[in-house]
Parts: structure tokens; sequence; C-alpha cells
């Protein structure tokens, strides 16, 4: 089942001739010359829908959220920023089929009735504001954008915003803040930014892959979309799979098949690389705990995992991850652990905005211990040192990076202790060059 | 509105926030603020030193609150129960928070002119625990001059953004804000632009640590050597109205005068601050009011026949030797980060 990618190898997909050739903009033209706004929310709402830009909040029940008051002006701004250490598919959506999306923020801006509507764009990826501008040009060139968008009285202009070069410009307040053109900084909450959001007016916030989707649940109707997946996972889900896979990419998943499936069955990633065994997965991009190869593929009741936000968040975090943003990363048994973690450990230190000083200090922190640890210079209380930092930060902060930044490290010492103490007690055979600890009959193990 | 703070319950106006009403209550009741200045507009929630447990959320919706919230920046629901002092989480918390400000920190109040009256030794003093878990080099950077009569030492900062709100608010023109991220941010005027306007100054006032001293003043005397004045002149650009600092005759230091949360009352300007350094330019009011509990009210009598030197040269001395003798076997060098 395809909803976003299903023309996306088409050739010449990225102009407006052959996108409308394939159906599309044909929403704008239902939404816009059949639906009242109300109407479109409704279907949103019965699509069950989840934000996909990592916390999964029911997207109709946002727009629901949307004060309206009186002659002030509201937005829609789509997150676009996607800096997320695993996740790639918000640029692979857009740099093959912008029209995908310009699409769909015509459809949820309609829904919002806002006027005008933004498109953040991660800084780096200058090549997809080109792409973009050019797709919007066309848009307005045949009259989908701009004032009495088709006949219909809806006017709407849309900008592309090349973001300020932060991961931390995906946070939603701080992505508003860097679209006034100042710091970005994460707002302190509440206000929310349905109530006080862009330029102090309320403001939806969604992430690229749930504006698209918007299409075609408008086309097919709410209640056909949450016919696919399971339970409140509905529909479909892009998932970047990255790491010791055979086949590593984007993959447009039905939500609810088997994590077992997916890593392993040829329609999806085709299995670990050749003569390699499974060790531990991200499932949810940088920022989710890491499961160990037993945990991720079975819960710890001993039923298959799926590729929902329920049964991957099943046992919490002691046994459990989350669906997140969609960035799978797989390990095989050749990878270290400390090593993965110093890795995250240092990218949300050379991030965090540096506002609140659990985050900024305890981000630092962590990072210079892993670095010992990894280099050999370790101490054994180090470890419960680590954890209690990362106690010490999750919840304290403004915004949720600094859970971000403390749960990779709380569950690498959770499921892979043994290697954090292996690294300080064996530091001579640790710091070789690929030196890998392994577990007596872990399933892993060589 | 009514609302409970450490099982003491206060009839507050519609708005105000958690901070607010505990002071309301008195000092014993109040979080300690760090980076929350009540004069400028969209101060606090950064430091997170004023966590508070909010164990009901009002009268309505009884139920606590999940996370502890800044008490700085979140407004009395009517019916709201809080707890400060009493609740084990957040005096953890605030353990935590002490740890955190002080990792970077350079810890030279022997040789740090807000020694005594620095917002991060009271905070310690009152909410750390005395032992370091840190083995870490600290983050360190260069002294600069922010104009003639302004210090940054970059290493003492801890990020409150007062001076930012204070340059964006009553200065006219924003004069300086913060670069980079993380714990290698730093204040900066971008390029060392000189910081040249007529209430500049008012940034040293309100930096709670020694980030930002008076280069007039630098290294003139200890705190608790000086005595605090209230006096006030015609000035056609601010209020007039000081504090000076005298030791002996001599004025060393001229601040704005400070209300009972350290918050400064009226802005001064430059003039006042920088150049009006004679007793003759001033009518005097009296004796500044010093909080009971300040080490600025010690050692009042006689405080100018005091030398210094000798205890001040062996306490550094004893010092150097600690920092000497510390084991650093086990620092690998670090990467930088840019
Ligand atoms: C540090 C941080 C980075 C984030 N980066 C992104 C991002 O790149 N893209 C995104 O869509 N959401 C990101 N988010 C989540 C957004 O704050 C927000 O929840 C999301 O855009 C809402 O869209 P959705 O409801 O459609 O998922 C990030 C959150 C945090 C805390
Ligand atoms: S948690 Fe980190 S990134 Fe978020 S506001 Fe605080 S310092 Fe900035
Ligand atoms: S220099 Fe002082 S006032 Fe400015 S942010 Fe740093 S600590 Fe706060
Ligand atoms: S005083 Fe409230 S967060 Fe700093």
């Amino acid at each position: 089942m395809k909803i976003l990618t299903e023309h996306i190898d088409v050739q010449g997909i990225e102009t407006i001739d052959v996108f409308r050739k394939k159906g599309g903009y044909s929403a704008v033209e239902k939404a816009l010359k059949t639906m009242t706004p109300d109407e479109v929310t409704e279907e949103v709402k019965k699509s069950g829908i989840r934000g996909r830009g990592g916390a999964g909040f029911p997207m109709g029940m946002k727009w629901s959220f949307l004060a309206k008051p009186e002659g002030v002006p509201r937005y829609l701004v789509c997150n676009a920023d996607e800096s997320e250490p695993g996740t790639f598919k918000d640029h692979y959506l857009m740099m093959k089929s912008p029209h995908t999306l310009i699409e769909g923020m015509i459809v949820s801006s309609y829904a919002l009735g806002a006027n005008t509507s933004y498109i953040y764009v991660r800084g780096e990826l200058m090549y997809v504001v080109n792409i973009l501008e050019k797709a919007i040009q066309e848009a307005y060139d045949k009259g989908l954008l701009g004032k009495n968008i088709l006949g219909s009285g809806y006017d709407l202009d849309l900008f592309v915003q090349p973001g300020g070069g932060a991961y931390i410009c995906g946070e939603e307040t701080a992505l508003l803040e860097s679209l006034e053109g100042k710091r970005g900084n994460p707002r302190n909450k509440p206000p929310f930014p349905a109530v006080k959001g862009l330029w102090q007016c309320p403001t939806v916030v969604n992430n690229v892959e749930s504006i698209a989707a918007t299409s075609w649940i408008i086309n097919n109707g709410g209640d056909e979309y949450a016919k696919i997946g399971i339970g409140r996972s509905t529909g479909t889900k892009l998932i970047s799979a990255s790491g010791h896979v055979r086949k590593p990419g984007v993959y447009e998943i039905p939500l609810g098949i088997t994590v077992e499936d997916f890593i392993f069955a040829d329609e999806w990633c085709g299995g670990i690389r050749d003569g390699h065994k499974l060790k531990a997965v991200v499932a949810g991009g940088s920022s989710v705990p890491i499961l160990p190869a037993e945990l991720i593929l079975k819960t710890v009741n001993g039923e298959n995992r799926l590729m929902t936000y329920e049964s991957l968040s099943d046992g919490g975090f002691i046994t459990g991850t989350m669906l997140g943003s969609g960035g799978f990363v797989v390990m095989d048994e050749t990878t270290c652990i400390v090593h993965n973690t110093l890795t995250f450990g240092r990218f949300y230190h050379h991030e965090s905005c540096g506002q609140c000083s659990p985050c900024r200090e305890g981000t630092g922190w962590m990072d210079k211990v892993l670095y010992r640890i990894e280099h050999g210079k370790g101490r054994q209380e180090d470890i419960d040192l680590l954890v209690d930092v990362a106690k010490k930060i999750e919840g304290n902060t403004i915004c949720p990076l600094g859970e971000a930044a403390s749960w990779p490290v709380a569950a690498a010492i959770r499921h892979f202790r043994d290697e954090f103490e292996w690294h300080i007690k064996h530091p001579e055979k640790a710091t070789q060059k690929g030196a890998v600890f392994m577990r007596e009959g872990a399933s892993w193990s060589l | 509105m009514k609302v409970t703070i450490d099982n003491i319950t206060v009839d507050v106006a519609p708005g105000t926030t958690i901070m607010q009403a505990a002071r309301q209550i008195g000092p014993h009741i109040a979080p300690p603020a760090m980076c929350y200045y009540e004069p400028l507009k969209a101060s606090g929630g950064k430091c997170r030193g004023c966590l508070v447990k909010v164990t009901a959320g009002s009268e309505k919706d009884p139920r606590p609150m999940p996370k502890l919230v800044p008490a700085c920046i979140t407004q009395i629901q009517e019916g709201m129960v809080v707890e400060n002092t009493i609740n084990e989480q957040v005096l953890e918390v605030r353990k935590g928070i002490v740890e955190f400000l002080l990792l970077n920190h350079p810890l030279d109040c022997p040789i740090c002119d807000q020694a005594g009256e620095c917002d991060l030794q009271n905070f310690t003093f009152e909410h750390g625990v005395s032992k370091t878990r840190t083995v870490e080099e600290r983050n360190t950077f260069d002294p600069v001059d922010l104009g003639p009569n302004i210090k940054l030492n970059m290493n003492r900062c801890i990020l409150c953004y007062r001076c930012v709100y204070t340059a964006d608010q009553i200065t006219d023109g924003r004069v300086h804000g913060v670069m980079n991220r993380g714990d290698h941010a730093e204040i900066s005027t971008y390029i060392e632009k000189a910081i040249d306007n007529d209430f500049s100054g008012n940034i040293i006032d309100v930096c709670p640590v020694g980030a930002l001293t008076d280069k007039t003043y630098r290294f003139k005397s200890r705190v608790w050597f000086s005595k605090p004045v209230d006096a006030s002149c015609d000035c056609g650009k601010c209020s007039g109205k000081v504090t000076l600092w005298y030791r002996g005759d001599e004025v060393i230091r001229v601040t704005a005068r400070k209300n009972e949360w350290g918050e400064v009352k009226e802005f001064i300007c430059n003039t006042c601050r920088f150049e009006r350094k004679k007793t003759s330019d001033w009518t005097i009011e009296g004796p500044s009011k010093v909080p009971h509990n300040s080490v600025i009210s010690a050692n009042k009598y006689g405080a100018n026949k005091i030398t210094p030197a000798f205890p001040l040269k062996q306490a550094a001395e004893q010092y150097k030797k600690i920092d000497d003798n510390r084991d650093r076997s086990f620092l690998a060098p670090q990467k930088q980060l840019n």
C-alpha cells in the first residue's frame, strides 16, 4: 500500500504536468470546491493520522486546538528541518516529488484558514529549497496558489524558508523563532503555538510527511485511511532505513508489519549484510532508546514486535522504545555500542542551544565522560555517573532535546552495560581499532 | 486567587506567577532565581533553579503536574498547590542544577570581583553539595573588553540572558547577544564591537555572577570591605538614584540600587556609574539596606583598617597547590567543538 510514494519514481513527477496526470492536485479541487474547512479537518480527524515528526501527536486533534480569534491571522508551518541522525525521509519526498508536499500544504492551509504558509527547510538542503521554489512557481502559474485559488475565493501564499543550520531549529518553537528571523532558541511552553505561534498568532506546525498525507485522506476519505494499519497506528509511514542492512533506503510501509519482516523481508531491508548478525536497532531516530536484537524483534512477553507506535513502545523505556520519526538504524555485531553512544552524545552536545542549564552543561558532561570511556580513560563510577546525569537532565529542560540527549545514553547503559564495563576494565583491548566486545551467548556473538 | 505554597496560603492577583506569590510570602519560601529578573520582560525559564512541584494544578483540575515547573514563569491558577522547600524531588533537582552551573564555572571566587554579592555563590551555598563529581577539564574562553568600562569573563557566565534582555530593552538598539550553541555559546557583541551606549553599564548590575564587571572597580576591593551608601544627584539622563560603595573616604564604585531580591530598582546612566566618583558629586541619603545574611553587612566596623594582603596571599598559594596537584592523568585530549 503506497500513499506518498506511489508515483515517486515516475519520470518527471517533479513537474506539475506529470504530477497532475498522475492525479495530483485533485485533493485541492475536491477540498476547495466541495468541502468546508471544518469538513476537511473532520476527515483528518477520522483518519487517525498521528504526527510524523517524532512525537506522534494526533494531527486532527492538534488542528482542533488551533485558536481562532476574529481578525487575527493563522499560520500553517511545515517542519522540513529534518536533522535527526538516522532520519532522511522528508528530504527524499521533497526532492523527488515536491508537489506532493505542496498539494498537502494547500489542503491543510485551507482547513486551518491560513492565508500564508511556510515550509521551513533544513538549511543544508539548498537544492531542495530550489526544487520546492520551482514547484511553487509552477503552482502559482497554474492558479493553484495565490489569490482566488481555482475560483474558490480562497487565497494562499506559500513561502520556503531555508533553515539556520541547527538541529534545534526542528523543535517547533525554535523553528518559529528562527522563522521570525531570531536566534533559534526554543520557547517556554505554555503558551503553545496553537495559541501563540508565529508572530504571536495561532499556528500549526506539522511535519512534511504528516502534511503530505492529507491529500490522500481528502481524496479517499479519513475512514479509508484508518483501515490501513493497526489500532491507533493508522496509515502508512516512511521509514528511513540505514546501517548494516542489505538494502538501506526510504520505505513506505503500512503501519503494523512486523519488525522482523521489515528487517529481513526482501520487500524491505532484505536482511543483515552478508555474514553478519543483527545486534541492535535504534528504531525511531537517534533520540529513541536503542534496543538489543532480542527486544527489538519480540516484546518481553514474547509477542512479535510490530512497526506501530504502540508495539514499539511496549515495555516502556525498560524494554521498549519509540517509533519516533522512523529513523531506523540497524547495527550488526561489528558495532561498538560505546562508540555509537559517544557519536550520539557528541551530536547532542554540539546541538544543544544552551539556554537551560541541565541540557547545556549535561550534554557536554556526558560527551566528555563518554569520550574518556571510549578512549580507554574510563573509571567504573563513570557508568553510574552517566545514568545520573541523564536522569538530572530528563524532564527538567525547556524543550525535549534534553530528553533526546539523555535517552540514548541511559538506554545504551541499560541494555549494554557489560560493554561499558569491558571498555573500562580493558582499555588496551577496547581502544584497538575495530575492537568490539562480544557478549557470551548473545544471539549476535560470533 | 488563592494559592498554597509549602502549606502557606496567600491571596494573589490573577496573572501572578508562582515566584511572585512565593516572594509575597517571604524569602524563606521564594525559589532561587538565577535567570528571572522582574524588571526585564521575557526573562526567566532558563536556569531551571526555580523548578517546583505543583501537587494540584487548580481547584477545577486538582491533578498534579507531571513535570516540575519553573516558578518564575508559571502562572497561578485558583486553588493551586505548590511545593518548594518541602519537596524532596525539588531539592534533589536543585542540587543537580547547582552542579550543572558549576560544571564549567572556574570557581575563581578568590580573585573574582563578584564574590560576596554573587547569586551563584549564594545558590551553591544554600542548595549545592560540597563535593564535586566532575573530573573533566573546564571549557575556557578568553576575557574580552566590551568597550572601555566593561569586562566580559565568559568563563563565569551562566547564560542567564539577563544582559541580553537589558541590552535589548533599556539601551536603544541591540548591542549584544549570544553566539554559538550549547556549552560553547558565548555572550558577544558580534566581532567585538564596543558597547557605547549611555545605559550599557547596567548589564554589570544585572549579571548574577562575575562575568560582567566594572573595569573602573576591578580588583579595588572585596565587596565586604566596602560600605554601601544611598546617594543621588541631579542627572539629566537618569534618575540619579544610586548606591555609592565606599572604602574609607573613597568612592570606589557606583551601582544602581537593588531591591531585596537583588534586582535593580532604577537603571542608571554610564556617567553616574563610571564618572561621578567623588563624594562632592552626590547628595548622601544614608546607609543602604543590606540583607542581614549578606557578607556585605559583615566587617562594617573598621573595614578600612584591615589589610587583606596576607590571608589572601596565603589562600592563593594553597589554592594553587591543590590545583596543581589535581590528578589529570585520566583526561584524554578532547577534540575542539566549533
Ligand atoms: C530537538 C528537536 C528536533 C526536532 N526536529 C524535527 C524535525 O526536524 N522535523 C519535524 O518534523 N519535527 C521535529 N521535531 C518535532 C517538532 O517539535 C514537532 O513536534 C513536529 O514538527 C510536529 O509535527 P507533527 O505533529 O506533524 O509530527 C523536533 C523536536 C525536537 C525536540
Ligand atoms: S533543552 Fe537544550 S536545546 Fe532545549 S531549550 Fe534547553 S538547552 Fe536548548
Ligand atoms: S554575562 Fe552575566 S548577565 Fe550575561 S548571560 Fe552571562 S551570566 Fe547572565
Ligand atoms: S529563575 Fe526560573 S528558570 Fe531561572
